[in-house]
């Protein structure tokens, strides 16, 4: 057993400060498990959103020395052997105490996005779909809604333009139901205008920090530019394409039945 | 003092954002109802989230022998035939076309190579019958409903507690909620509430649930004066992590086992052959051989010992550690690495690859988990009618998904949940719609009701010193793991209940820092009220029935006693002094058709609907 020193940001809307706290590590333990170490012997009143403890919820996520991370699946053996863990609330949304943010822009966001609307059913009234038409989109599926993503997107974070672009976790929200072999609406011009796509140039950052390892970037945003582009006309979108050579048509291919 | 209280007002309130509420809401605003949900957590992260191997429904698609019949009487066997007929009937039939609408609001499921939504095999169900999008089943099912919900105009009040059911005499009349963010309180009035709130199993230190399981929803009925039943009825799931010690109880999908994993204790032997009931003795394989077979796809070969009830499976586990054939860390070895290669173990299993590798620091597709007995599920709850979901005893006031009682009698199948939560949920929301509807005049609320509850809400925070509350959380979990835990005996029981009598002293005394906004210390304290309630409630209904079923087991009456306790489910009710009223409910005799398939044997079964006597 070894005793650590964390460093907190206590505090809500109006301010706050950096207050040290010490906790005994014991073996397998998470970083939630020594703020709820914390919490239970010296601050009760410590605000830390969690609820599964496994990784499932996207609930813990918090700026572990200065990283974007889920504090539950974030082992103490992976910290730097000495010296202080400094704890902080992300940074890209606005604090409602210590290290629980108001999120409720995603909530927002997401109802901005027209929902999923199928084709009718088949005659034996069923859906049809394969597996390798819906491993992508699967991909984004696993999403927690842990909104790291949205923590280090500098579209956000730097430069604050959250009213021009909805950022990563919905540009792959908007991929899945693009990319859905069922859906028949077209979210095109919406991509383009009220979600931003074009404001997105491309860093990772985002794919870098989700827990869930989707490849945002890649596999969501440059396809959904791609076809905004294929409709409209985006500067960055056209470059990758010079460089990186044409992407396969995205169209929505009708399912093969059998 | 209500005054200053902001009130509103809907048709009705539904509380929970788990599967079960979600769809509760979106049938109240399908029937046109003014809804609304009130959840602990944010939208989105409920227990359900959780949720990984799948949801039962005879769909046919992996195995074209499988039908609601099959479906219903796996049910009825699980739940040690003391689940309500009329309920595993529903749900068996309904089940299907509740999955496939989730479909046509956008959720993805594995694919059969027809296209089709694939279907796994999982412990007690005798096809492959779940559902399932690789081991994050339950993310699906809420991000479907969350989707499609935000979309059907019903209000969601986030990361907002209900405290207490308000009454207009014997019927419902609104709900006492409190915001975390502000500490400020919120009346919501309605002329129907629907309870979703999930289960109690935080009551255990190693447990798979998350921080919202404390029993508010069967705490607040009982209140009320709802009924509670087969509240004795506690899984604990067979394959929690064992180590390390800060993860122990975390779930280990019994996907595991359905995708061919097996369970050996540290001589290297499977010792599930050699704890087959006789009830299920001639639906098992009796060899490894003929395990073998079954798992590659042989439809000939019975099922692996593995995949029996989780009752069955969760007490073989622990008996192969007492008797010193355990792993190092106190389990059993879960071995996949064996069967399946690394690829289709990640494919198949990614989570549980994902969370042994940074968690455990151990890659499952070479190497055996480690895996013991872990708090799991809440069989019992609040009691229902089982067409209308209404409770027995409280007009107006609904009950879905695992708070409510009925569906898994003794014994919950894996699966069963995601389908329970869908089938009633739906349900609970057409019943609440009738009786919303068939209203007359809105009930009213008296100041009074809200200005007591307020007063007792707020006692934590303007205590000068008191209990820490999660120490006290702390306490609860030592009684409960040392006297009401897998196995129960009488005299462990009764010290166990005079425990929970000085507990309950220490908790009027729970104290919270002043702060109002977002305090854990707070909330904490007033979740202790709701498992003060239920952990006396399991307890006592623990030392009452004498004999082992499902989830109950006794070490002194280990036999199932079909002959009395058979024929009883254990009711709890609050008394005319507060004291909590314990009595027995005569079960009436079932259906007699129902009865007929779910104790025919196999080949009976399939002669009933080769013949058409079962309509499918
Ligand atoms: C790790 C794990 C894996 C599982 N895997 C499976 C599986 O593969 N298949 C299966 O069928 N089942 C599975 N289960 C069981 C299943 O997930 C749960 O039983 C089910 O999700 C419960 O759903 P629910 O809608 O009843 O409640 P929940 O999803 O738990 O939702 C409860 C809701 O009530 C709210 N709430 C509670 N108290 C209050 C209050 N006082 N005020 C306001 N809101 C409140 C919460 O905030 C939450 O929104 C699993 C369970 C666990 C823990
Ligand atoms: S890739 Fe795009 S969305 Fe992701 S962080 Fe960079 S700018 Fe933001
Ligand atoms: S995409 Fe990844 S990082 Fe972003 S919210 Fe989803 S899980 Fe989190
Ligand atoms: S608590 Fe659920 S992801 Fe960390």
């Amino acid at each position: 057993m070894a005793k650590r020193t964390f460093k907190i940001w206590r505090g809500n809307a109006e301010g706050g400060e950096f207050v040290t706290y010490e906790t005994d590590i014991t073996e397998g333990m998470v970083v939630l498990d020594a703020i709820h170490q914390i919490q239970s012997e010296s601050a009760n009143d410590l605000a830390v959103r969690w609820n599964c403890k496994a990784g499932k919820c996207g609930s813990c996520s918090m700026e572990i020395n200065g990283k974007p991370k889920l504090s539950c699946m974030t082992r103490m053996n992976s910290m730097p052997a000495t010296g202080e863990i400094v704890i902080q609330p992300m940074k890209a949304f606005p604090v409602v105490k210590d290290l629980v943010c108001d999120v409720s822009y995603n909530y927002e966001r997401n109802k901005m996005i027209p929902p999923f609307s199928p084709r009718p059913r088949e005659a034996d009234g069923t859906h049809r779909m394969v597996q390798d038409d819906v491993d992508r989109i699967q991909e984004f599926r696993k999403c927690l809604e842990c909104f790291l993503c949205m923590d280090v997107c500098h579209v956000h974070r730097d430069h604050g333009k959250q009213k021009e672009f909805s950022g990563p976790r919905w540009m792959i929200r908007l991929a899945s139901l693009e990319m859905h072999p069922l859906d028949i609406v077209d979210r095109i011009p919406l991509i383009k205008k009220e979600h931003g796509s074009g404001y997105c140039n491309i860093t990772r950052c985002c794919t870098e920090v989700c827990p869930e390892h989707i490849n945002i970037t890649d596999n969501g945003i440059i396809p959904l530019k791609e076809r905004v582009v294929d409709r409209f006309y985006d500067p960055i979108a056209m470059l990758m394409r010079k460089v990186f050579g044409p992407r396969k048509p995205h169209k929505k291919l009708p399912v093969i039945n059998d | 003092m209500s005054h200053d209280i902001k009130t509103i007002e809907h048709d009705v309130i539904v509380i929970g954002a788990g599967g079960a509420g979600l769809r509760a809401a979106i049938e109240c605003s399908a029937h046109g109802l003014d809804t609304a949900v009130v959840c602990k957590s944010l939208l989105g992260k409920a227990h359900t989230v959780m949720a990984e191997g799948g949801m039962a429904a005879a769909l046919r698609n992996a195995d074209n022998r499988d039908n609601w019949a099959v479906h219903f009487r796996d049910t009825m066997r699980g739940s040690k035939f003391l689940g309500v007929y009329r309920m595993a009937e529903l749900h068996a039939k309904q089940a299907p076309e509740r999955v496939k609408e989730l479909e046509d609001w956008g959720a993805v499921f594995d694919r059969t190579k027809d296209g089709l939504i694939n279907q796994r095999n999982f412990g007690g169900h005798r096809f492959p019958r779940l559902a399932h999008v690789g081991d994050r089943t339950g993310l699906e099912l809420i991000r479907t409903l969350q989707d499609h919900g935000i979309h059907q105009g019903f209000e969601v009040y986030m990361e907002c507690k209900a405290v207490k059911l308000i009454k207009d005499g014997d019927a419902v009349a609104g709900v006492l909620c409190l915001w975390k963010d502000s500490g400020r309180f919120m009346l919501l009035k309605a002329k129907a509430i629907i309870l979703a709130t999930g289960g109690a199993g935080k009551m255990w230190r190693v447990t798979s649930n998350s921080w919202e399981y404390t029993g508010d929803g069967a705490a607040m009925a009982y209140d009320a004066g709802a009924e509670l039943m087969d509240i004795e009825f506690v899984q604990f799931h067979p394959t929690g992590m064992v180590w390390p010690p800060s993860v122990r109880g975390t779930l280990v999908t019994e996907g595991v086992r359905g995708e061919g994993g097996h369970l050996r204790n540290s001589e290297g032997k499977r010792f599930m052959f050699n704890y087959v009931p006789e009830r299920f003795a001639s639906e098992t394989a009796d060899t490894e051989e003929e395990a073998a077979k079954w798992l590659a796809g042989d439809k000939e070969a019975r099922r692996p010992p593995e995949l029996l009830t989780r009752d069955v499976v969760a007490r073989a586990i622990y008996n192969e550690v007492k008797a010193g054939r355990g792993s190092p860390h106190g389990g059993a070895f879960l071995d996949i690495a064996s069967n399946r290669p690394a690829e289709y173990i990640k494919k198949k299993l990614p989570s549980m690859y994902h969370q042994f590798k940074e968690l455990a620091e151990l890659d499952i597709t070479t190497t055996p988990m480690e895996v013991g007995p872990t708090t799991h599920y809440f069989m019992g709850g609040i009691r229902v009618d089982p067409d209308s979901q209404q409770a027995t005893t409280v007009k107006g006031l609904f009950a879905c998904g695992e708070c409510a009682a009925g569906l898994h009698g003794a014994n919950r199948l894996g699966g069963n949940s995601l389908s329970d939560l869908i089938v009633f949920g739906k349900l609970a929301g057409d019943g609440a719609a009738a009786y919303a509807k068939g209203l007359g005049t809105a009930p009213s609320i008296s100041d009074d009701q809200v200005t007591d509850a307020v007063r007792h809400v707020t006692a934590p925070l303007n205590r000068e010193t008191g209990e820490n509350p999660f120490q006290l959380h702390d306490e609860l979990c030592e009684i409960m793991g040392e006297h009401v835990g897998i196995y129960r005996t009488e005299d462990g029981l009764g010290a166990g209940l005079e425990k929970l009598v000085g507990w309950r002293e220490k908790i009027k005394n729970a104290k919270a820092h002043a702060s109002s906004q977002y305090n854990a210390g707070w909330h904490e304290a007033l979740d202790l009220e709701s498992m003060a309630v239920v952990s006396q409630a399991v307890a006592m209904a623990a030392k009452e029935r004498k004999e082992s079923r499902g989830g109950h087991s006794r070490a002194d009456h280990e036999v199932e006693d079909y002959d009395h306790w058979g024929n009883i489910n254990i009711i709890l009710k609050k008394g005319d002094d507060d004291e909590m009223v314990l009595s027995h409910y005569q079960r009436e005799a079932p259906d007699p058709f129902l009865e007929k398939i779910a104790k025919a044997t196999v080949e009976e079964l399939d002669a009933m609907t080769a013949s058409g006597e079962v309509e499918i």
